[in-house]
């Protein structure tokens, strides 16, 4: 019996395609036959083709020298088959065989930038927080409780759709807490939560754009994704939007990263790649409030969970290789009423001025490591000098010439590390410029 | 690149949300690196005239100082995304100051002037552009299927050929055809060229400013597929020295008066008008065409100027069809293949049209 397979797979590099194929040259007879045509990328040009008989004993001694590359390709046909189960699993629609529905759970842990997330079933789909239930994990597994008072509550906050599970499933944005009810010391959400539920911060409805810069590592070895191993790229120059396979690295991340997220519901604005090779950036925005907070520490999480899905690590650090190499940041793009208002050019300074008095508590809390970010060279700041201007990409805050021109928008605050905490960050922004007197 | 993300990045967001992606595309400070960004907007969009400005760094292009970066981008012409699909769209742009004069490397706004003149626009400038490139091994930089540190056997089986001893590369070319007519490009035709690892592709006939939009995307869609493929497109005229042909971008035109009745006489008057501006063109023509125009390897010299027709070692060729009719078009056969096709189109437009010597 002949089997006529015609299969495209991509898969781990390998293109290959089986197809039944005509009459062997050497035999006189014409058999049905399986032969497979393997053509390993375009690295190294290697067509192996294999002409088995339909009988296994009828093997002509001419073909004798490719029985070890074909016991190969049956692993990989293996491979394939069996990760073709596994994502016929990983796929299944439930809708159909129960209301069931699954919810991860993600909260923050002990490190203040490690998330983790544990998922449960619910009995049906849930579209409101407050409708979720509480939960609870083990805080001395993540450096936030001692062994012997382990449990730490999880608060509900935020609900989006779950990309790789789809369906009516969800992720669920979580806080920690105390059992007593007291928000345990790396919950930095809650004092935000304070802040944005202030009459005077809630009135003016504040608006935030996030620039999250990150880079991309190879796993096992932790050097940039595309830089070959113990050496460098070319310099910085033509990788910023850059095309082509000398230039950009791991656009496959990126783009899975964007839909992810927009199906997610998440706000995301855009994307580009980076200066440095290697290093791109996403935005979210704009979102009011709390939201902001939510959406990006949720962008982060499918982010991490898109590289686990392809071997690849994904660091925040803020300057991960020294040099003449661009840092990663978090540009911070703020706005509220008055400044989107006429006269907001005026509230726009005034917000600015007071930034400035207060440019130290900021930086303090603005992600660890940033002094090797912000040196005053390769678009920052200085991190001990408070400098703005229009259109300055080397200032510490920067107003675009559309706000400029029009007397009214918004502005950027460049000096967050591309490790900061959205929820201390937006918050802190909120406090100064709408809360805080000068004294 | 596993199954799970090519669920994500083949996800159908119609289903969920009305909002589309949209991929900003704009020439850089080289004059032939393409750059490009993505944006989200609210829903569907089929006029450019309705998508929002934009602006990059400029300070990182080479296009701005560091201190006063932005670079407004304009939207111009609207193509369907070859890879995200759906609702989003491709977006070729041009850029200019914040104060809204073109910057120096912005060579289309010249060009649509051209374009947009009344005698110009009464001709009806046809455009069909032939754009050769060569596909090279990432890393090492040498043409792809040839032995590294060595050669393959001299030229004469590849043009046109098949077989894995002869095309090299051919999945990036048929992925490019189909992704440039989803996309709209009017791409007319590929084949394989003389040098192994050299393609060619067809683009036209376009009207006016369109051939140069149409190009420049047709050159970002094309190495945009290199880049998932793992190798290098270089649009550089001599690739490889010696006794290996180069990569042209011949460029074949024609205006109503050659379509029509009598036009034999009138493409005749253009061609003498090429003549008379030849080193004008040639110094227009693309950075390092000397290495390719040598007189050998079907090109003319690149200090004379000659035409025929159906002679390929001229610098403008007419084909017998056109001579037989007395009426059609002609190949200018000394672009090369880096050439900016803004630049190219409108100067043959201007030299034929507007200038009167």
């Amino acid at each position: 019996m002949c089997y006529i397979l015609y299969v495209f797979v991509l898969c781990l590099d390998l293109e290959w395609r089986w197809k039944c194929v005509a009459k062997d040259a050497d035999d006189d007879e014409d058999e049905d036959r399986i032969g497979f045509v393997i053509t390993l990328g375009y690295d190294f040009d290697m067509n192996i083709s294999v002409l088995l008989p339909a009988s296994p004993f009828r093997v002509s001694i001419s073909r004798l020298s490719y029985l070890v590359c074909v016991a190969k390709q049956f692993i990989y046909a293996a491979i394939y088959l069996i990760m073709a189960l596994l994502s016929d699993l990983i796929n299944l629609d439930l809708t159909d065989a129960t209301p069931k529905i699954i919810a991860e759970y993600i909260w923050i842990g002990g490190s203040g930038m490690d998330l983790r997330s544990k998922a449960r079933t619910l009995p049906g789909p849930v579209d409101d927080p407050k409708k979720l239930p509480k939960w609870n994990y083990d805080g001395s597994s993540t450096g936030q409780a001692p062994g012997e008072d382990s449990e730490v509550i999880l608060y509900p906050q935020a609900i989006f759709k779950d990309p790789f599970r789809r369906g009516n499933n969800i992720l669920v944005m979580c806080d920690a807490y105390t059992p007593a009810g007291e928000p345990i010391p790396t919950n930095k959400r809650c004092a935000a939560a304070k802040i944005f539920s202030n009459p005077d911060v809630e009135k003016e409805v504040p608006w935030y754009g996030i620039e999250q810069e990150y880079t991309l590592l190879q796993k096992d070895i932790n050097w940039p994704l595309g830089w070959p191993q113990g050496g460098f790229p070319g310099p910085q120059g033509p990788y910023y939007c850059g095309i082509g396979a000398e230039k950009a690295f791991g656009r496959d991340i990126v783009d899975a990263h964007y839909k992810a997220c927009l199906y997610a519901g998440v706000n995301i604005s855009g994307i580009n790649g980076e200066v440095m090779p290697g290093q791109w950036e996403f935005q979210v925005g704009p979102a009011v409030g709390i939201s902001a907070g939510d959406e990006l520490w949720v962008a982060r999480y499918i982010l991490e969970r898109i590289t686990e899905i392809n071997g690849v690590v994904v660091s925040f650090d803020p300057k991960p290789i020294p040099g003449d190499w661009n840092g990663a940041g978090a540009h911070t793009n703020y706005s509220t009423k008055s400044m989107r208002e006429e006269g907001g050019y005026e509230v726009i300074k005034k917000a600015i001025e007071k930034m400035g008095l207060r440019h130290k508590e900021h930086i303090a809390a603005y992600g660890e490591g940033n002094e090797r970010r912000l040196t005053g060279r390769h678009e920052t700041a200085d991190i001990n000098t408070f400098l703005w201007g229009v259109a300055n990409r080397g200032a510490s805050i920067r107003v675009g010439r559309d706000t400029e021109k029009e007397g009214k928008g918004y502005f950027e605050d460049r000096r967050p590390a591309s490790n900061m905490d959205p929820y201390v960050v937006t918050s802190m922004i909120a406090e100064t410029t709408i809360l805080w007197n000068k004294s | 690149m596993s199954y799970r993300l090519s669920d994500l990045i083949n996800l159908d967001l119609s289903a969920c949300t009305d909002k589309i992606i949209a991929e900003y595309v704009w020439i850089g400070g080289s004059g032939m690196d393409l750059r490009s960004k993505a944006r989200t907007l609210p829903g569907p969009v089929s006029d450019p005239s309705k998508l929002p400005k934009w602006n990059y760094d400029g300070s990182s292009t080479n296009q701005a100082p560091g201190d006063n970066s932005e670079v407004i981008l304009y939207p111009q012409a609207i193509y369907k995304d070859p890879f995200r699909r759906g609702n989003n769209i491709l977006v070729m742009c041009d850029s200019y100051t914040p104060q809204g004069d073109p910057l120096p490397t912005n060579k289309r706004y010249n060009a649509a002037k051209v374009f947009s003149r009344s005698d110009v626009v009464a001709e009806e400038p046809w455009f069909g552009i032939e754009q050769e490139y060569t596909l090279l091994q990432k890393d090492v930089k040498w043409p792809l299927g040839w032995p590294i540190g060595g050669f393959p056997p001299p030229q004469g089986p590849y043009y046109c050929g098949t077989g894995a001893d002869k095309a090299f590369g051919r999945d990036i070319v048929d992925a490019h055809y189909k992704a440039c007519l989803y996309a709209g490009i009017n791409i007319s035709g590929t084949n394989g060229e003389v040098m192994p690892g050299q393609w060619e592709f067809q683009v036209g006939p376009s009207v006016g400013i369109s051939a140069g939009d149409q190009v420049w995307m047709a050159r970002y869609i094309l190495e945009r597929i290199t880049e998932m493929a793992g190798v290098i497109v270089t649009f550089d005229p001599k690739p490889v020295s010696g006794d290996w042909n180069g990569a042209g971008a011949h460029t074949n035109y024609s205006t109503k008066s050659m379509r029509n009745e009598g036009g034999y006489e009138v493409i005749k008057k253009a061609i003498e008008k090429l003549e008379k501006r030849h080193l004008e063109h040639i110094a227009a023509y693309g950075e390092g065409n000397e290495r390719r125009l040598t007189g050998k390897h079907e090109t003319a010299d690149i200090k004379k100027f000659k035409w025929g027709v159906a002679n390929r070692g001229a610098s403008v060729r007419v084909g017998r069809d056109t001579e037989r009719e007395k009426k059609g078009y002609f190949e200018d056969r000394r672009p090369s293949s880096n050439m900016d096709p803004y630049v190219v189109t409108s100067m043959i437009v201007e030299t034929t049209i507007v200038w009167k010597p």
